[in-house]
């Protein structure tokens, strides 16, 4: 499956991966070889077959809506870039 | 003393042959003498071991005194946990990942994390932000991958265990690949949590030894339930050491057709021939199988395991934790800039390979088929086990291979997981175990067994170690 530099261009940015235009080609190329290997799944006979999203077929485990952890927000925040006041500090959004 | 093996450990430490910080100090010394040539660790984790150890007393827990050596994959409070990547260089956990915690608990010494392939993403340890890690067996060539640095370290003596992790053979391989006996449990049988996230219905955290008896006892500390982890399964942890008979007569072990086809290295081959012709002696009975979908499992693995990938890669985004580019001019500057600049080549080409087959037009032809390719894939292992009990073969096509090789092409890289993706594509227990050289380089004997079989498997294991000494061999030059 040949992707063309546009469509890594698209990706790139729906995962929010900064692209430099030195290197779309080599990703073109080897994500295009990628997707040349999984295409073999093309063919496989699954036209009966239930998708499988957990290998022993388990559901989530629901717990009771109690409180069980503590705030430790200080401890997370210690760690972080940017922080005042107990928030996030991030570039300004709203103008 | 670094050839001892954990229960000779327990018995010199209650025996006072030794004590724990003399121990560790042993480990901290080959650490500091060898590993410049291997670059296996990330942190070594020196005072606080020493410090640890000397607090270290007789009868603490199964595993009091043991120096082990975690994979920079589990958060470990208060020592930075990298993953192997730039992403988290400056990254230091809060807390202990459930299966680090367990482990402390039972007395453990941690010596140190251990390099590997960032983001658990590769097959070969060249991926890391730290750089390569070497094979101890030879210093020009891969220990494999993504835990290289739990397998090389184990390999050339500088702990006697070590954790690892195992998406789609990353405790497997490199463990064939270095001469070491690797253990992946049951998906679900050890806590995630903590356990910085790949592919979530892949990954599960194991360990590396010199024995399957080694590995035994490591997995009974480490193994259970944890309400922490939504994965965790809620079954009984039975007594593994004590399912270690060594007897396996009357075992019936299979052979699937398809791992000793067209691309199995001849003397590979013949390395597990002689192996399997061992547990034969032994009285297990060998038939051949078959995994008609076998040729499914690398595309299956290489859509799943990006498009999980993606999305729990997507927590980093230098807001809360780890790398934020320098002076972002706005938001999706800094997720960008960050992201673009955190992250390796192989990272960004398989978080860009998991979101193209989610997205919209190709998640049913990649995603959802993988998913139902998946199911074949695991029913084939269903049918198997209706004939036999365990499943045997080679852990890999080839020996080591030269660092550099296969860097050019990453699908080259991919095929190197041939034999042991589906194991994690059914959730499915395996192990390697050394089983021979060629050329000097170690050849693994891959064993699977149904799920919650560890018992089965290990003592399999354990049954070819009582009568072969491959896992005995050291790597000339690390004596």
């Amino acid at each position: 499956m040949s992707l063309t530099p546009d469509q890594v261009r698209k990706v790139a940015s729906l995962a929010r991966l900064q692209m430099d235009d030195a290197r779309i080609d080599e990703y073109t190329r080897e994500l295009s070889g990628i997707l040349d290997m999984v295409a073999a799944l093309e063919a496989a006979p699954t036209v009966a077959v239930a998708p499988m999203a957990h290998p022993l077929d388990l559901h989530a485990r629901l717990r009771p809506d109690e409180v069980t952890e503590s705030n430790l927000r200080e401890a997370f925040q210690a760690i972080a870039p940017a922080v005042a006041d107990g928030v996030y500090l991030v570039p300004k959004v709203i103008e | 003393m670094h050839d001892l093996s954990l229960r000779e450990i327990a018995q010199g430490l209650a025996q006072g042959n030794f004590s724990a910080a003399e121990l560790s100090q042993h480990f901290l010394q080959r650490i500091a003498h060898h590993d410049v040539r291997l670059n296996s660790l990330v942190t070594v984790n020196a005072q606080a071991a020493l410090t640890d150890a000397a607090k270290c007393a007789k009868g603490d827990g199964a595993l009091a005194g043991v120096p082990l050596i975690h994979k920079d994959i589990f958060c470990t409070r208060g020592i930075k946990t990298s993953c192997g990547s730039r992403m988290l260089d400056n990254f230091v956990p809060p807390y202990d990942a459930t299966a680090v915690a367990k482990l402390s608990a039972a007395g453990v010494i941690t010596l140190g994390k251990s390099n590997m392939d960032e983001f658990a993403m590769g097959s070969s340890n060249e991926t890391s932000f730290y750089g390569p890690v070497k094979n101890p067996w030879d210093e020009s060539r891969v220990p494999g991958g993504s835990s290289g640095g739990s397998a090389a370290a184990v390999a050339a003596g500088l702990a006697p265990a070590a954790t690892g992790t195992d998406t789609g053979g990353s405790i497997r391989q490199p463990a064939a690949l270095c001469g070491v006996t690797g253990l992946k449990p049951t998906y679900g049988r050890v806590s995630r949590y903590g356990m910085i996230a790949f592919a979530s219905s892949l990954d599960q955290a194991g360990c590396f030894a010199r024995s399957a008896q080694d590995c035994a006892a490591l997995l009974q500390v480490m193994a259970g339930f944890d309400t922490r982890d939504s994965t965790s399964m809620n079954e009984p942890v039975p007594d593994y050491l004590a399912a270690l008979s060594g007897v396996i007569k009357g075992l019936k072990i299979g052979l699937p057709k398809e791992y000793f086809a067209e691309g199995l290295e001849p003397g590979t081959r013949a390395a597990v021939d002689t192996a399997i012709a061992e547990l034969k002696a032994l009285g297990a009975e060998i038939k051949e199988i078959s995994l008609p979908n076998t040729h499914l499992a690398v595309p299956t693995y290489y859509v799943l395991a990006p498009a999980e990938a993606s999305s729990n890669l997507a927590r980093f985004d230098g807001v809360r934790y780890g790398y934020r580019c320098e002076n972002p001019e706005s938001l999706e500057d800094l997720y960008q800039r960050s992201r673009g600049e955190g992250f390796g080549r192989e990272v960004q080409r398989r978080i860009m390979v998991g979101a193209y087959v989610l997205s919209a037009g190709y998640y049913d032809a990649y995603y959802l088929q993988a998913q139902k390719t998946r199911r074949l894939i695991t029913q084939d292992f269903r049918a198997a086990f209706d004939e036999v009990d365990i499943i045997a073969g080679p852990t890999t096509q080839a020996p080591a291979f030269k660092l550099g090789d296969k860097l050019h092409d990453p699908v080259s890289m991919y095929l190197n997981d041939i034999y042991t993706i589906p194991a994690n594509l059914a959730g499915l227990p395996g192990i390697s175990v050394p089983a021979g050289f060629v050329g000097g380089l170690p050849v693994g004997l891959q064993l699977l067994a149904p799920w919650l079989q560890e018992g089965a498997l290990l003592n399999t294991a354990h049954a070819y170690q009582q009568v072969t000494d491959w896992h005995t061999q050291q790597p000339p030059g690390f004596a």
